[in-house]
């Protein structure tokens, strides 16, 4: 190895291990603020304390906590489930019918992409409110299932499904929803695990629609529930660590367990 | 097609009744017709203008940090003989996992007046005195901005690491051969290659950041004295905060899709230009 070559190699290391321990120190920084007092947490104490428990049991009492977690699976995985079900025939759909206006219409559904929810959001709650859904689960879900990112990712990613798959298939007489369902589906799990990790982190984390539709404490969601314990004057900072630490581990969790796939999954989708 | 009928309901329908309240003044839900009232209004309002500049200066600062970063890091990770490829890439990423409610609040307790960012500068003697993070206008715009690229740069290098997997790996072989030093086989192989990748990427990014929201709602609720107010945070004030005047904000939103628009097209247009 040439010498430039070394520093460049020394340089790489140096740079990946900072920026990974940017990445990972405020995950370590709120592993021990869930162990310490609020007043120790500001002072900048780094090492565990010996609040742990105190903080957890002000955390569960702070909400009806069984109540906020099935509020935030329900709503998470739900919308998930939907989104997925709909973007994916939908990019399907786009991908495997020819029609005339094929790439008109998906030409239009990317100029919508660009249109902020900012000013989706007023007209949207007065379309609730005249279905007379506001408060309810239904509201939370229901604008977020077309999300037009995803279909584009499925079309992406469909490009790379053989049709000849889909010519066998219909040789054998199978029906397009069966075609779908039982040839499609499974040859894109990938696709299917990198869109799960995506629009469950989304609808978990969601925050602003969820603060406008969701009205009553019996309806917040988890991320709702950290955000108003640390909205106060004089927040809590070791309960809202407790706190922030139930709303990651879903996601986390989902994370670890796709990961594999879902490197492979936003492979397809970028070819 | 339900995607479409969907669509339909919950993004074109809304789209134009927005794009109708726009030129609606008044309060609560009255409404009447006022022409170009609000466009006058935006004109002579200093909190829009100041939300419009905070927000296009997050835009020009962070959008190129965090794509140059974000680059820069997949292409460390795309080197197959690189060691601790997973553990680096993995917790590159692992900021993206994270809820936005949750990593707020985790910067608002690091960046505290004596919390653990001033200490360490302390000690390092890197300042002489705490800084007033999220207090001190300039400082918590600095903020606002370390909280946004933390977040994101993760998820912009896997789509940049996953198309680099892509690129032939003979084409750097031959060049490697042809004595072609590192840095010019990022710079005429790996970019050039990533292009299409890299306009959306700025354009997801674009539009993320022009409707930048949560961080600055949770950090610092436009604070210090509007020195971080958003054009999203404002519309949200104007529409549920204060008494609501609906139509104006509905204008103000408009402002959003303009630049995004505006900014879009020259996207492209720099994209093709380099083609060329």
């Amino acid at each position: 190895m040439t010498p430039l070559a070394l520093i460049g190699r020394f340089a790489t290391y140096l740079l990946l291990s900072v920026a990974a321990f940017i990445s990972i120190f405020p995950f370590f920084w709120m592993i021990v603020g869930a162990s310490n007092t609020s007043a120790d947490i500001i002072r900048g104490k780094s090492s565990p304390g010996g609040a742990l428990f105190d903080n957890i049991a002000k955390f569960v009492n702070s909400f009806d906590m069984v109540r906020v977690l099935f509020n935030s699976f329900l709503i998470a995985g739900l919308g998930t489930a939907l989104t997925l079900l709909i973007a994916s025939m939908a990019g399907y759909g786009f991908e495997m019918f020819r029609s005339r206006f094929r790439e008109k219409i998906f030409g239009g559904l990317l100029l919508m992409l660009s249109i902020p929810f900012a000013a989706l959001m007023i007209p949207l709650f007065m379309l609730m409110a005249n279905f007379k859904i506001i408060n309810t689960y239904q509201a939370v879900i229901l604008p977020g299932i077309a999300s037009i990112f995803i279909i584009f990712y499925f079309r992406q990613a469909s490009k790379a499904f053989p049709s000849e798959l889909r010519d066998a298939a219909k040789i054998d007489g199978l029906k397009e929803w069966q075609i779908f369902l039982y040839v499609y589906m499974p040859v894109m799990r990938s696709t299917y695990a990198a869109a799960t990790i995506i629009v469950f982190m989304n609808n978990w984390n969601s925050y602003l629609w969820p603060l406008i539709v969701l009205q009553t404490n019996e309806m917040k969601t988890l991320t709702l529930a950290v955000a108003t314990l640390a909205a106060g004057y004089t927040p809590d900072f070791g309960v809202i660590m407790v706190g922030a630490i139930a709303a990651t581990l879903p996601t986390l969790i989902i994370f670890f367990l796709l990961q594999r796939r879902f490197v492979e999954g936003m492979l397809g989708a970028v070819k | 097609m339900p995607a479409l009928v969907l669509l339909g309901i919950f993004m074109v329908y809304p789209i134009l009744w927005s794009l109708w309240m726009s030129f609606q003044v008044g309060r609560g839900m009255n409404f009447s017709f006022g022409g170009l009232a609000n466009i006058i209004r935006l004109t002579q309002d200093t909190v829009f203008i100041r939300a419009l500049t905070n927000t296009l200066l997050f835009l020009a600062v962070q959008v190129p940090v965090m794509l140059v970063l974000a680059l820069l890091f997949a292409n460390a990770l795309n080197d197959s003989k690189l060691w601790g490829r997973g553990f680096f890439r993995t917790a590159i990423f692992l900021p993206c996992v994270t809820s936005l409610v949750a990593y707020s609040v985790i910067f608002k307790s690091i960046f505290a007046i004596d919390g653990i960012a001033n200490q360490t500068l302390l000690a390092l003697h890197l300042i002489a005195d705490p800084i007033n993070w999220l207090s001190d206008p300039f400082y918590a715009r600095v903020v606002v901005i370390l909280a946004i690229t933390w977040r994101w740069t993760g998820y912009n290098m896997i789509f940049y690491l996953a198309a680099m997997q892509n690129i032939d790996r003979s084409i750097y072989e031959a060049a490697k051969i042809d004595g072609v030093p590192a840095w010019a086989r990022f710079w005429y192989i790996t970019v050039p290659m990533l292009k299409p990748v890299i306009l959306f990427t700025s354009v997801i990014s674009t539009i993320g950041t022009l409707q930048l929201f949560d961080e600055v709602n949770l950090l610092t609720m436009g604070g210090p004295s509007d020195a971080t107010l958003t054009l999203s945070l404002y519309i949200y004030n104007l529409s549920f905060k204060f008494m609501p005047s609906f139509g104006y904000a509905a204008t103000v939103s408009y402002v959003i899709v303009v630049l995004v628009g505006i900014l879009s097209f020259i996207q492209f247009v720099a994209a093709r230009d380099r083609r060329a």
